[in-house]
């Protein structure tokens, strides 16, 4: 393996993406909000409002269909506290894996199907760089990025959270085991995710916009977790995230192997 | 002398479409060799099969003595590549896609610095070289690009419609690079263009392509000679001697004919050497003169007859 063929892909391509406005805004936007501006109007804004949250039915009803597990987990909190808990901790953990989701398919989809249309590839293709030599390149100039800001997010939403909560909670939330597993073992499996799909549609498109539009569907298991925890049928508990963790990686392994299969000089030259 | 490129029924198809038809050529060391066609001729084609990029439906092909299927990684570090499209990072400058590529190709780490700056000064790129290339014109494009096919100092070199789209002063410009790096380096070129111009300028020897297909390859003297016999001279006459020298021109012609386009005639002889002779014998015939001009068909000329007829000189 030519690692210094593969760096230069990594580093063009983040140069790339890092000096284009249309990518790099939502990459900056969404994790934005999702881990400083959702955090902190979910802890903030009933305390802001002067709305007391144990006068909410729906939240009472909510907490005693919970599973006996988490409903120990939260015993001895009063509603204030258990409900920032549930919302920092459980509500909002699906949410942070749409950001290495997000980021993953938006650099894929600029490497991949973006280097199409701006009709960069086929100098790429005349180099010694070998078709796996490529592919890895391309891989890990969306994954590493979408690992490290899923890290660097994590840091910056645990002290948000953090903060936030004190007042209500007296203590620090975060780390805690499950969101650890969720960020070393999921985020980086739903990179791949996002990667995958974006790979085998880039193949079938002729642009980045068309790709990123066509790979927004990805997002829509996430989507399924979230709703799943809102209508009390699943919870992020540590087992369950380590099984998610695995069927990702599955599903990962899947899809670029089959990624793999379909990237080869000949075709993708015979695209241009 | 050793063929540096070397094909044998090289084949192409994509569906019904044969892209490449049963190419057999060669092109030797040293050589700027022109591939010429239309549009959609399979020049690109070629190219592509030539560097291991695109697989061959059927037929063989070796350049540099390496097989482009088997060996196109160890290929493609000694063959050096302009695209049609320039193919440039727009949102990098000049040396970061040099720096990108020069990783890419391998090229010593300690040897980076002075290569890039040297092509950059080459190719007159130096005072720009930390601009977005997004901001430079055509022409700049194509000269960032041919110094990227250089950067690992390739033995031979692929140039894809050097100069197409390109204003008459950077074509120029463009083309003048092209002959001081085969004259200066040494360089095989395999110049594919439908510039006949450019490739009448620049190549030793010429292919030319029609649907695939190569119709015929050689020298643009060889091949006239393989398609017209003879030599064609323009006489341009004082009018009132017309009518003496076209009667005895129509008796020196080889076929018999002289084309009157007053006050020019055409006549067309067995060779060069016939020509004094039949000046001597303008002369003592009374006939006056003003000038007598070989017409050596070019290459364009070849071409358009190569190609169904079409253009035919006289």
């Amino acid at each position: 393996m030519n690692w210094r063929a593969v760096k230069a892909i990594v580093r063009k391509d983040l140069i790339v993406v890092a000096r284009s406005r249309g990518v790099l805004l939502p990459l900056i936007l969404v994790p934005a909000i999702i881990l400083v501006v959702l955090p902190a109007l979910v802890v903030l804004a009933p305390t802001a409002t002067g709305l007391p949250t144990t006068s909410l039915d729906d939240m009472k009803r909510f907490m005693a269909a919970m599973p006996p597990g988490l409903q120990a987990k939260l015993a001895g909190l009063d509603d204030a506290q258990r409900w920032t808990v549930l919302a920092l901790v459980y509500f909002l953990a699906p949410l942070y894996l749409i950001i290495p989701l997000m980021v993953s398919s938006v650099i894929a989809a600029d490497s991949f199907a973006g280097e199409k249309e701006r009709k960069t590839l086929e100098a790429l293709l005349y180099t010694p760089t070998t078709d796996g030599e490529l592919f890895l390149g391309k891989l890990l100039s969306a994954w590493l990025p979408a690992v490290g800001v899923a890290l660097g997010g994590f840091v910056l939403y645990g002290l948000v959270a953090n903060l936030t909560a004190w007042p209500v909670m007296g203590r620090l939330l975060f780390p805690n085991g499950m969101w650890l597993v969720l960020v070393i073992w999921v985020a980086p499996a739903v990179a791949g995710l996002g990667l995958g799909t974006m790979v085998l549609i880039s193949g079938r498109v002729r642009g980045f916009q068309e790709a990123y539009q066509l790979g927004g569907a990805v997002v829509l298991p996430l989507v399924l977790l979230v709703v799943g925890q809102a209508a009390g049928v699943l919870y992020f508990s540590t087992g369950l995230v380590l099984l998610l963790g695995l069927l990702l990686w599955g599903v990962d392994a899947a899809l670029l192997w089959w990624g793999k299969r379909t990237f080869r000089r000949g075709e993708l030259i015979a695209r241009l | 002398m050793q063929p540096v490129i070397q094909t044998h029924n090289l084949t192409r198809r994509f569906g019904g479409t044969v892209a490449v038809d049963g190419l057999t050529l060669e092109v030797y060391a040293g050589e700027v060799f022109g591939f010429l066609g239309h549009n959609g001729a399979g020049k690109t084609t070629t190219v592509r099969l030539l560097n291991g990029v695109l697989l061959p439906s059927s037929g063989s092909a070796r350049v540099l003595d390496l097989d482009p299927v088997k060996d196109g990684p160890a290929l493609r570090r000694r063959v050096g590549v302009l695209p049609e499209t320039p193919s440039l990072d727009e949102r990098l400058t000049a040396r970061e896609n040099l720096r990108i590529y020069a990783d890419l190709y391998g090229v010593p780490a300690d040897q980076v610095p002075r290569r890039i700056e040297a092509l950059l000064e080459t190719f007159e790129l130096t005072d720009r070289a930390d601009d977005l290339v997004g901001g430079y014109s055509k022409g700049m494009k194509q000269r960032l690009a041919l110094a990227r096919a250089l950067l690992h100092e390739p033995e031979l070199l692929f140039l894809d419609e050097p100069t197409a789209g390109l204003d008459p002063m950077a074509a120029r410009r463009v083309r003048g690079m092209i002959a001081r790096l085969s004259r200066e380096t040494g360089r095989t070129v395999f110049l594919c263009t439908h510039n006949l111009a450019e490739a009448q300028r620049l190549c030793d020897r010429v292919a030319v392509l029609e649907h695939g297909r190569l119709l015929a390859v050689g020298t643009p003297a060889e091949l006239a000679h393989r398609l017209w016999r003879g030599l064609c001279l323009e006489v341009e006459l004082v009018p009132a001697t017309a009518p003496t020298a076209l009667d005895l021109l129509r008796r020196v012609s080889q076929d018999g004919e002289v084309e009157w386009r007053e006050p020019v005639a055409i006549v067309r002889l067995p060779n060069r050497e016939a020509i004094p002779d039949l000046v001597t014998a303008l002369v003592e015939a009374g006939v006056r003169l003003y000038r007598v001009t070989p017409q050596e068909p070019t290459l364009e000329d070849v071409y358009f007859a190569l190609h169904g007829g079409e253009e035919v000189p006289t």
